[in-house]
């Protein structure tokens, strides 16, 4: 397990960092939110779910796809603008979609996929499917009053559904307390009489623990949880730079949470427990940036979507009624 | 005159410059954070709150560096709230101050359309004029490099359905100095649009206060053979079209009408009249767009008065595709514009 969570993990940062090197030749012509710093908590919560488990993200949204299973090269090609993207080239990078894993598409609205995502939970309760919801979203979407309504309903529906801040401090350049009274999220479960939960998001093994009682209390029919993870980006807001130097955000904070990257703990823990050996780890790097020139190869081989489809998807064909 | 002219560039509005000592060159974005800066100034009543409004690049430059100057209980940052945000400013507003609310994207303000619509709008009515709701939305229609459905619309039109709102969308610095001025003494809830590409165009901007009387129209090109009606960015490409048109022995009239609503009918009318050929260019939707609303008027106050069918010229009837290359055909310009007054040329 512990091989698993570095593994995912790297198979983000390696995703990412590519990312970073590409986007100066401007082919990838579309925003980009990156997740370095922030990787301990898709992998840790995603290695507790089936593949059937539904998942909705947000702008930054290219980890929780991949740790939830997604393969590389739809998304690449969806940032590429390409027809064998993800979205055939429609959507970009903020709207991920991967339907066999789970992710029914992703909202660039903040906050956006949080009411949805309860929805898709009503959708398993009804059915009775076993499925587990789990929505991630940032410091910046527990603002929206969407998060409050839904959390409402979820909990008097004891929906199956776990609720998850990543909680990087900023919305944008918009500190947390510049926006929040309280700053403390994971307390707002106690309104709605759930189980709310403030755990260290850069710590993949308690990310998973966590995620793993909040999981076990939704399938068995206890109802959402709230947890809260604290983290950091490394990049910007969006694009592949860093923004102390705009005076977004002051450096040394960068340089606080650098020191605890949730990849080099996890690497390190590894080799002192001698889980696994230098040369495994390497093997794994290995597979992972292969997998990753691949994608990027083909992404940048694929074809444009046809000028003709630009007027298609807009309503879904009408089945005759019988 | 040099403040209703449109600059197609930098280098065209410097030689005026050096050609016109009396001109004063400023950036779209520069003059409305000019005309914020002066309503803070001047007036205590104003204030101006919106999502990261004081970070260091000051939504796109516009109120940048504003919170330095009046301090953050003026300037302030808010919540990721929209809904709850507009109804705060409305509320502010029914309570005898001027709010200017700044909301990024255009995308964001369906998040608000119960405060706008449901509040805003009808307050005044509902309480038999006791009451007024001096509010100024801001947005800004974003484009281009991928930006998507979600961050790339133009939904002006959504507004111009509803009675008690006021929709402005200006096309040049003197415009947006003036009518955001303008906007936020107009007494009423003024969805007041910016279109990002305009930002950085430059223009006359005279440094003192002034304002834009809303619903006002403004002929920004003198013709005889066609008239173009256009709104925000579609102002510059119907003067890049119309460049195009001479150059092809038509003279092209172009109309900026500035306000949504209230419409300065009287004013395209008379250009129609005049050519008796009308296209219509708007950064939105064409159903129900202002575009049909326009059309419906000519027909209603001036049936007769067309010699040919009028265009629109719209976006195509979809979101916004990411792709780079689905995402340049989505976009009409100069092209599509020129294209629709041939042909209106063509039918009569
Ligand atoms: C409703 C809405 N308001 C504003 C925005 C602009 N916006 C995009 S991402 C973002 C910050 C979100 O912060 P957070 O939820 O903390 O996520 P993070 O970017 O930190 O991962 C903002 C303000 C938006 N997309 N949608
Ligand atoms: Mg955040």
């Amino acid at each position: 397990m512990l091989l698993d969570m570095y593994a995912s993990m790297l198979r983000i940062r390696l995703f990412e960092e590519k990312i970073v090197d590409l986007y100066p030749e401007q082919e990838m012509k579309c925003p980009v939110h990156l997740c370095i710093g922030q990787e301990a908590i898709a992998a840790g919560v995603c290695l507790n779910l089936r593949k059937d488990d539904y998942v909705f993200s947000n702008h930054r949204g290219h980890g929780h796809a991949l740790a939830k299973g997604s393969a590389m090269r739809p998304l690449m090609a969806e940032f590429y603008g390409k027809v064998t993207g993800c979205s055939r080239g429609k959507g970009g990078s903020m709207h991920i979609i991967d339907v066999e894993n789970g992710i029914l598409g992703t909202s660039a609205i903040v906050a956006g996929g949080i009411p949805m995502g309860v929805g898709a939970a009503l959708a398993s309760s009804i059915r009775k499917d076993g499925r587990v919801t789990v929505i991630f979203f940032g410091d910046g979407a527990y603002d929206e009053g969407a998060l409050y309504e839904s959390f409402n309903f979820a909990s008097l529906k004891k929906l199956p559904v776990v609720f998850f801040c990543e909680n990087n401090f900023y919305a944008t350049n918009s500190h947390q307390s510049a926006r929040q009274s309280a700053c403390r999220i994971s307390e707002a479960a106690s309104a709605f009489d759930a189980h709310g939960v403030c755990i260290d998001g850069n710590d993949v093994i308690e990310v998973y623990k966590a995620t793993q009682d909040s999981i076990n209390r939704a399938r068995k029919g206890g109802g959402p949880s709230l947890i809260e993870a604290k983290t950091y980006r490394w990049k910007g807001h969006v694009g592949p730079e860093a923004d102390y130097e705009k005076g977004c955000r002051p450096k040394e904070e960068l340089l606080y949470w650098m020191e605890r990257c949730p990849v080099k703990v996890m690497r390190e823990l590894l080799l002192s427990r001698s889980v696994a050996t230098e040369s495994e780890l390497a093997g794994i790097a290995t597979s992972v940036t292969d997998e990753i020139e691949d994608a990027v190869k083909f992404a940048k081989e694929s074809e444009y979507p046809p000028l003709s489809d630009l007027l298609t998807d807009v309503y879904a064909p009408v089945k005759e009624t019988l | 005159m040099p403040w209703t002219k449109v600059y197609s560039n930098k280098a065209e509005f410097e030689k005026a410059l050096s050609d016109n000592k009396d001109l004063r060159g400023l950036a779209y974005k520069d003059a409305l954070l000019e005309a914020t800066s002066q309503m803070l100034e001047s007036d205590e009543t104003v204030f101006v709150i919106g999502e990261g409004i004081d970070d260091p690049g000051g939504v796109f430059g516009s109120t940048k560096g504003l919170h330095l100057k009046f301090g953050r209980e003026r300037v302030m940052d808010s919540p990721l709230a929209e809904n709850g945000i507009t109804g705060v400013a409305v509320g502010a507003a029914v309570a005898g101050m001027r709010p200017i609310l700044v909301h990024m994207r255009v995308d964001f303000i369906p998040l608000t359309i119960d405060q706008i619509v449901n509040h805003a709008a009808k307050w005044r009515y509902m309480f038999g004029g006791k009451v007024s709701v001096p509010v100024v939305i801001r947005s800004m229609i974003g484009r281009g490099w991928g930006s998507a459905a979600q961050h790339s619309q133009s939904l002006q039109s959504l507004f111009t359905n509803i009675p008690g709102l006021k929709v402005v969308m200006p096309a040049t610095p003197y415009d947006a100095k003036g009518l955001l001025r303008a906007s936020v003494y107009d007494g009423n809830p003024v969805v007041f649009i910016e279109h990002r590409w305009l930002y950085e165009h430059m223009g006359h901007v005279p440094a003192e206060p002034y304002t834009v009387p809303l619903g006002k129209a403004v002929t920004r090109r003198a013709g005889r053979d066609a008239t173009i009606v256009a709104v925000s960015y579609m102002v510059y490409e119907s003067m890049c079209a119309a460049d195009i048109l001479k150059n092809e022995g038509i003279d092209c009239e172009v109309i900026d009408f500035r306000t949504l609503k209230p419409l300065d009918m009287p004013h395209i009318l008379e250009s129609v009249s005049k050519t008796g050929r009308l296209v219509i260019a708007d950064t939105g939707w064409k159903d129900t767009g202002i575009g049909s609303e326009i059309i419906a008027r000519v027909v209603e106050d001036g049936f007769g008065v067309l010699k040919a069918p009028p265009e629109r010229v719209n976006l195509p009837e979809a979101p916004t595709p990411a792709s780079p290359a689905l995402e340049k055909a989505y976009y009409p310009g100069k092209n599509e514009i020129a294209a629709a007054v041939r042909r209106v040329v063509k039918r009569g």
